[in-house]
């Protein structure tokens, strides 16, 4: 499903230039609920953007679905974003003053396969999936509480069935039991729904909850082992 | 992204930020109106000034003497000083150029006339039976000149109403009173209907009296001061233009058309000649009000840079979400023209309702010309394209990971 082969990444400023990532290679299968830890500074949020085809790597090769991302145009990076892969962030980047169905629905507008007349009910689908009661929908974002907005933001990446679900610090705003409740739903959608789950930590309580931990410090991988 | 949804969108982000789309869209709406309203004032002009001209008559020639030159002078007097043209050569024109309905000579000179104490200052004209109908001249009060008043150079006149205004008040009716022009008593008959019009050319400011009278009481001589012609149809102005020119240079004995002692105006000439001042003017108004349709412009400019910055968070995420550069600047772009068009529209009441304003307060002419609506809509979308291009094409370079980081 995924593949990294020899990732490297480095910054050009003036004449220094700073390895991020340094010839980083893994394999991630479907239906695997993964962890990314490492400290800040360790090179796992680059990485995140890798893998969630924001950025390319200076040299070696990300496969997502057998295709080499790294040679996809604008277009197909925009594609693939819209398509197979669903992004979970720290600060929830809902949209202020939107209803939450309106949250939910916005990736369906960029994806071209999904007629209108289908996207509530897929709206109404993810929402139910992430445990979001039905009277909240029409709230606006902001009147909810933070552990809600977070479940949004999981329901929003759910509602166009990507390949892999990418989390970046994901409970990093959140009280340690709202927290929790969020990653309970990580793991409920990657039991019972299949869904491939990448989760960027930097809290070895948070990834407790994944299956496999793979631990990232200066840019290299020092540790990738399952977890009992 | 389909176009329901980018409609969405952009009344979405317009009604999130209300105040500041107002504003915005209030700049265009005073560039636009300010274009209606100013061209209006312009096409009321140049209708003014076409009426006006209309009104002297149709299908009209006008032969004037030319200016006056006397042997082994270099100095020549002021067109229309010299005594070139008679009655002989007016019935010479009726006689022999075809294509002519009606011929009429006038003899004209400014005079002080007084009536009862009060005087003024005002044009003598010395007219024949058929001047009313070339210039289209009808009657308020009281008779015209007739043919047996020409004959026995009867002292009557007929008062133009700016002038029977000054001289025996407004409204007053004067058949029966009498006038003094040059130490001569006139018997007043009657009053003509107001043509409109003030200044140069007004066929309300002056007195009728006969050619004859005229001739022998004002001027004192033979010669004639206008020679009016009015040919049978618009096509055949410059036929009969031609015609009588080689036959007063003929009768005047001249060889050289430069040097003619007579000059011919052609009602279409003046026509086309004057419009075109009034074009111009026109113009010149549109550039003025396109000056703060450019600054409104800036407006939704500066708008959408804000805006732009304002949510470049939300730039970022859209990106992720698979939105392609192309998306995020259609939907910047459809804001800016939105703005413009919706601003374009109030504009164009508002500028009529302001040309209408204009038109009854002040004693211009406004007239709203569909083509200045059409060019205004234009305009106004084409703003919105270009200064909303530059924001949009800034949002779309956003790199998502660098707009999700920002602050």
């Amino acid at each position: 499903m995924i593949k990294c082969e020899n990732v490297t990444k480095s910054y050009q400023t003036g004449d220094n230039s700073t390895t991020v990532l340094n010839d980083v290679s893994f394999e991630i299968k479907e239906g695997e609920f993964v962890a990314i830890i490492g400290p800040s500074g360790s090179g796992k949020s680059t990485l995140m953007h890798i893998l969630g085809a924001l950025d390319r790597p200076t040299s070696g090769q990300y496969f997502l679905g057998g295709k080499n991302v790294f040679d996809l145009s604008e277009e197909e990076m925009a594609a693939i974003r819209s398509e197979k892969i669903g992004f979970v962030f720290q600060s929830f980047n809902l949209l202020p003053r939107s209803t939450v169905m309106r949250n939910v629905m916005l990736p369906l507008i960029y994806n071209r396969h999904v007629p209108k007349s289908t996207r509530r009910a897929k709206a109404e689908k993810v929402l139910k999936a992430v445990g979001l009661e039905a009277d909240h929908w029409l709230h606006l974002s902001n009147q909810l509480s933070g552990g809600q907005m977070q479940r949004v933001a999981i329901a929003r990446a759910l509602i166009n069935d990507p390949s892999i679900i990418l989390a970046d610090e994901p409970t990093g705003n959140l009280d340690s039991k709202t927290g929790a409740i969020v990653l309970e739903t990580f793991g409920n959608l990657n039991k019972a729904g299949g869904h491939t789950i990448i989760l960027i930590t930097h809290d070895k309580h948070v990834a407790e909850y994944a299956n496999r931990v793979i631990e990232i410090k200066d840019g290299e991988i020092i540790s990738d082992k399952k977890n009992l | 992204m389909i176009f329901s949804d980018l409609f969405e969108e952009t009344i979405f982000s317009m009604s999130s930020n209300k105040s500041r789309s107002a504003l915005t869209i209030l700049g265009i709406v005073i560039g636009i109106a300010s274009v209606i309203a100013l061209i209006s004032v312009g096409q009321g002009t140049s209708k003014g000034i076409t009426d006006r001209i209309e009104s002297l008559g149709t299908n009209l020639l006008v032969v004037m003497p030319g200016s006056q030159r006397q042997a082994g002078n270099i100095v020549r007097g002021g067109m229309g000083s010299s005594q070139s043209l008679n009655l002989e050569d007016a019935e010479a024109i009726k006689a022999t150029v075809t294509d002519i309905t009606a011929v009429a000579s006038t003899v004209s000179s400014r005079k002080q006339v007084t009536a009862k104490g009060q005087n003024t200052n005002t044009s003598i004209y010395g007219i024949d039976t058929s001047y009313f109908g070339i210039k289209s001249i009808e009657m308020e009060l009281g008779n015209q000149i007739t043919e047996q008043q020409i004959k026995s150079k009867a002292k009557v006149a007929v008062l133009g109403p700016t002038t029977r205004d000054d001289l025996f008040g407004v409204g007053a009716n004067p058949v029966g009173q009498r006038i003094k022009v040059s130490s001569q008593e006139f018997t007043v008959i009657g009053v003509t209907l107001t043509k409109g019009g003030t200044g140069m050319g007004s066929s309300d400011d002056l007195i009728y009296i006969p050619l004859t009278t005229a001739q022998q009481y004002v001027t004192g001589n033979q010669s004639v001061s206008n020679i009016n012609i009015q040919v049978s149809s618009a096509d055949l102005m410059s036929f009969v233009q031609a015609q009588v020119q080689e036959l007063l240079l003929q009768r005047h004995r001249i060889a050289d058309s430069t040097q003619a002692d007579f000059s011919i105006m052609n009602q279409a000439d003046m026509l086309s000649a004057m419009s075109s001042v009034a074009d111009t003017l026109t113009l010149l108004l549109a550039a003025i009000a396109g000056i703060s349709l450019l600054v409104g412009g800036i407006g939704i400019m500066n708008m959408m840079l804000t805006t732009v910055t304002e949510r470049t968070r939300e730039i970022g995420l859209r990106k992720s979400l698979g939105a392609t550069s192309n998306d995020i600047s259609s939907q910047f772009l459809a804001e800016s023209v939105s703005l413009t068009f919706i601003g374009g529209i109030i504009g164009i009441a508002v500028g009529w309702a302001a040309a209408l304003l204009i038109a009854k307060l002040g004693s211009l002419t406004t007239v709203v010309t569909s083509w200045s609506i059409f060019l205004s809509v234009g305009v106004s979308t084409l703003v919105g394209i270009v200064f909303g291009f530059y924001p949009s094409r800034r949002a779309a370079k956003l790199d998502p990971i660098d707009a999700l980081r920002y602050q």
